[in-house]
């Protein structure tokens, strides 16, 4: 199997999405790290999605990658959903001691979406100056 | 001397078979508290019959020093099948080993006849007589353990795969009752059935209900954030319902952290917040007539 060295983000109106389909390393992981900022800030999204239905394996490293994701996307102004979380991923982060507080979570990614869509509707009268002046 | 010891024992096993079964059977009938209840007499001559026979089989080939030996193996197959079934028929443990220690009595007195005055011998005799019956004694009342200890464990096998269901409450909320005690292993097992089937129905809600949870304490506490974490890092919101008021005052006074979670004191009120959650609602239907 080819060496996987970046993890593509993809863009989908004011979400990205990204897919981890492979097992990640921690290179890998840093590299996703700064492309997802770097993404965020280009794009000016105000969401990300991150769908980690293929992760079987997990350690703490990843853990605090996907907690760090999510604080990073808040300061930039992103929501983070994380999806598809299978059980034993999920066992294991909380053998750990790890429940990722600051990250929210959704079985399946229709799900993600409203939710991503509900929290950029919440947060509309406060949102971006082109569209148009606040009701009073 | 001591090659010989207890070829005496083998001898009068072979001689006086007849004697000292009738001796053995007489004194397991007068043991205080036999277990007439539980075993029949036929059964027991039986029993004894075919024991003494095997003993003497095994002693006449192998000697009495050693029950370890291939030779003797007849001998702890037939102890072994006995002390299973006395142990699930209900004996305890010194009642099932009576049944091999009772036979000091008549072999006892079977020496001291055979040996008369020659104390020595029949000191010797007596002692190795005495170590073979103690060994065959002791083998039952191990037996007679490893049989409790496998009925425990079918038991608890069958409870922590009875205990622990998860049924559908409605579309998309799942109910989790627990009942009994809370320990790591059971924790293990409830968690990975919630999100397993958390998966399959792709419910957003859980409820854990602990009415039937009989006290909560930190560990407890701990098990059930750690069940309703991981169950949040799947994507799913986790309710915990049936809190009794002593185990409200447990949890203050003990200082548990239950704020990350929303609680409810019964299954109803949880189950309503729920549907409310996932926008639904449950009404009263209109009485057609």
């Amino acid at each position: 199997m080819a060496d996987v060295d970046r993890i593509p983000i993809i863009k989908m109106g004011e979400f990205l999405l990204v897919s981890i389909q492979v097992d990640m390393h921690d290179r890998l992981a840093m590299t996703l790290q700064d492309d997802l900022t770097a993404s965020i800030v280009r794009h000016r999204a105000r969401g990300v999605l991150i769908d980690i239905s293929s992760l079987e394996i997990v350690d703490s490293f990843i853990g605090r990658m996907l907690g760090n994701i999510a604080a990073m996307s808040r300061v930039l102004d992103a929501e983070t959903v994380v999806v598809g979380m299978r059980p034993a991923v999920a066992i294991t982060l909380v053998e750990l001691g790890m429940s990722l507080p600051g990250v929210r979570t959704a079985l399946t990614v229709e799900r993600a979406m409203e939710m991503l869509r509900a929290s950029v509707r919440a947060a509309a009268p406060i949102a971006p100056v082109d569209d148009g002046p606040v009701p009073d | 001397m001591a090659r010989n010891a207890g070829s005496r024992v083998a001898e009068i096993l072979d001689k006086h078979e007849r004697d000292l079964l009738a001796g053995w059977i007489d004194r397991q009938l007068k043991v205080p508290g036999v277990r007439r209840d539980l075993l029949d007499e036929p059964e027991l001559r039986e029993q004894s019959r075919q024991f003494l026979r095997l003993v003497r089989d095994a002693a006449a080939r192998a000697g009495v020093e050693d029950i370890d030996t291939t030779e003797w193996e007849p001998v702890r197959e037939q102890l072994r099948a006995l002390s299973r079934e006395r142990a699930r028929r209900g004996f305890t443990p010194s009642e099932t080993a009576m049944f091999v220690f009772s036979l000091k009595e008549p072999l006892f007195a079977r020496l001291r006849q055979e040996i008369g005055m020659d104390l020595n011998a029949l000191a010797d005799e007596t002692w190795a007589a005495n170590l073979l019956l103690d060994r065959l004694g002791l083998f039952t009342t191990e037996v007679h353990q490893q049989g409790r200890e496998e009925v425990i464990n079918r038991q608890n096998q069958d409870m922590l795969e009875l205990s622990t269901p998860v049924v559908e409450l409605w579309d998309g909320i799942l109910a989790l009752p627990l009942i009994g005690t809370l320990d790591s292993v059971r924790t293990q097992i409830v968690m990975e059935n919630l999100l397993q089937r958390i998966v399959e129905t792709g419910a957003s809600i859980a409820i854990i209900d602990i009415t039937g949870v009989a006290t909560v304490d930190t560990l407890v506490a701990q098990h059930l954030l750690k069940t309703v974490a991981a169950a949040r890092l799947m994507g799913a919101d986790c309710l915990i319902s049936g809190i009794r008021p002593q185990i409200a005052q447990t949890i203050v006074h003990l200082g548990v952290e239950l704020q990350s979670v929303t609680t409810k004191a019964t299954l109803a009120d949880a189950f309503a917040v729920a549907l409310a959650r996932t926008g639904q609602s449950v009404g009263r239907g209109r009485t057609s007539a």
